[in-house]
């Protein structure tokens, strides 16, 4: 096995075990924290498929951003509060068979797909080139020509939800 | 790999002296002596402070969460260490040259927010409780005008590649592949039609390359102060209030660890402007005429003395600023919370945003 293969599966085993942590501890807190490594986990998964950019994005979102709010409130919540915040379980029965039906319909959609018919997988299987050494030209190029539409469209929304929570926080401070 | 062969035993002994070094500044400030008992001048105080330290007993509160508790310090410790990784330290010593190089640095060194979330919150202590919502507050805060001032240098130098930008400002610019034609004009702007690619020094360092980002760099000074939660922006650590602030219920090992992250911050965030403004590797001083200063005090990349020089202008940059920084904590008095806030979101980032703004018209006056 090769020493990329040897990582991914190190990776994929700290997503899927940090995520299992995520539900099945009582502790918000605990499990906020495991979201921290799954996060990171997936990062590291996007580093070895060759997406550099995507994968210092997740963590400056993710990691840098929500996840530090996330805690940021539980803390604020908790701890002066007095009271502990526990997760309980509402709704099993049915949480259970939309999770199965879930499950269903991901297998049967990933054993009808005809993964070999991809052009990247055929051009990686006679020894291709397929992961480059950065994406970021790339990226930089199609955002400001192909894309730029939706990516001022983005821009545009992310300044609506600044101006938004600026105005809700000044409300509540007169 | 470099990080952990020089950066790790590096950064060891630098906290060792810096410590020393902060006290015997402190010392002359406030017309002390400062440490002068163990060693020569006192030299080896911080060795001695060490062995002590280490040979203390590593306590957990009995009400502290102890799982977090003892995980925290060494969560802060690895991210800020992780940061060093993509650090060029000479010419053909690049550390991880990661083509997302400042990026990553950004993002990695807002993690050891987590840790001291962890640590605050683990110590299940009032004082530490409030001093890590202050420090992260002020940390996630602060990033916005760092990232914009880096962001700044990015503009000019077109690349996140910290290794390029450093090429970039000095007289080797042409060594590395796909560089061949480049030159560098003064003050970046080829109509003046000044050629300074040969002539290196401080002439091709970014803040000469394009003069706003001085002003940048001191947007970046300041706020990387406030990222190291160093004086005046201590406020999560503010003795006279919060006792230590997030680590106050540490002691021991984990606490040296604190420090270490500390100390490591502070040369980190050095390091980082001296490679984005201040020349990085190159050497301050100029070629004039047959007098080649430029060339004669910094070895062609590749070589033993290109790698000697290089090194010696980048760690002598980096520690200075560091000097600087102990020299502002002994200089000014602390901030009040509402005066950190509006000097971040009132100053600095609109500051930083006209920055951008000139960047980007001055990067069009360069081509």
């Amino acid at each position: 096995m090769e020493f990329a293969q040897l990582l991914f599966y190190f990776f994929s085993g700290l997503i899927v075990i940090s995520a299992l942590v995520v539900l099945f501890t009582p502790n918000v807190l605990y499990a906020a924290f495991s979201l921290i490594f799954t996060f990171l986990g997936v990062a590291a998964v996007y580093v070895l498929a060759g997406a550099d950019f995507i994968a210092i994005t997740q963590i400056i979102v993710y990691v840098g951003g929500i996840l530090v709010l996330m805690v940021f409130g539980l803390m604020l919540t908790n701890k002066i509060d007095g009271r502990a915040v526990v997760t309980r379980n509402h709704n099993v029965f049915f949480g259970v068979i939309a999770g199965a039906l879930m499950l269903l319909v991901l297998l049967l959609s990933i054993s009808t797909v005809n993964f070999m018919g991809l052009d990247w997988v055929q051009s990686a299987l006679h020894g291709g080139e397929v992961v480059r050494l950065s994406t970021i030209q790339a990226i930089g190029i199609l955002m400001m020509s192909r894309y730029i539409l939706p990516f001022e469209l983005a821009g545009i929304l992310l300044l609506i939800a600044l101006i938004g929570s600026a105005f809700i926080a000044k409300q509540q401070a007169d | 790999m470099t990080t952990f062969i020089f950066f790790l035993p590096f950064l060891l002994i630098y906290v060792v002296f810096a410590i020393y070094g902060e006290r015997k500044i402190a010392a002359f400030i406030q017309d002390r002596l400062g440490p002068v008992e163990v060693g020569k001048f006192g030299l080896l105080q911080t060795v001695a402070d060490l062995l002590k330290l280490l040979q203390k007993e590593d306590i957990v509160p009995a009400a502290a969460d102890r799982k977090l508790f003892l995980v925290a310090p060494i969560i802060i410790f690895v991210s800020v260490f992780a940061g060093f990784a993509v650090l060029p330290l000479t010419s053909s010593y690049s550390g991880s040259a990661a083509e997302v190089g400042v990026f990553y640095l950004l993002a990695i060194v807002s993690m050891d927010v987590i840790g001291i979330l962890m640590a605050g919150w683990g110590s299940n202590s009032k004082y530490s409780l409030y001093g890590a919502l202050r420090s992260v507050a002020q940390i996630i805060s602060y990033e916005i005008p760092l990232g914009l001032s880096v962001l700044c240098v990015v503009m000019i130098s077109q690349t996140l590649n910290l290794q390029e930008i450093s090429f970039q400002q000095g007289i080797w610019f042409n060594d590395p592949e796909g560089f061949a034609g480049e030159r560098n004009y003064l003050f970046g702007l080829k109509a003046l039609g000044v050629d300074v690619t040969e002539i290196g020094g401080v002439f091709t360092w970014n803040v000469f390359r394009m003069p706003f980002l001085f002003i940048a760099y001191l947007i970046f000074f300041i706020s990387s102060l406030a990222e190291c939660n160093r004086a005046p922006f201590d406020l999560p650590e503010a003795e006279s209030e919060l006792v230590a602030g997030f680590h106050t219920e540490y002691s021991g090992f984990r606490w040296a660890m604190i420090m270490l992250s500390e100390y490591a911050m502070m040369l980190l965030v050095a390091f980082l402007g001296s490679i984005l403004f201040l020349g990085s590797w190159n050497t301050p001083l100029p070629n004039i005429g047959p007098v080649e200063l430029a060339t004669w005090t910094s070895g062609t990349p590749g070589t033993v003395a290109g790698n000697l020089w290089g090194a010696f202008w980048l760690i002598s940059k980096a520690l200075l600023i560091v000097v600087v920084q102990m020299w502002v904590r002994w200089t000014y008095p602390r901030l009040r919370v509402d005066q950190l806030m509006s000097l971040c979101w009132k100053y600095l980032t609109p500051a930083a945003m006209l920055l951008i703004l000139l960047c980007g018209v001055w990067r069009l006056w360069m081509i």
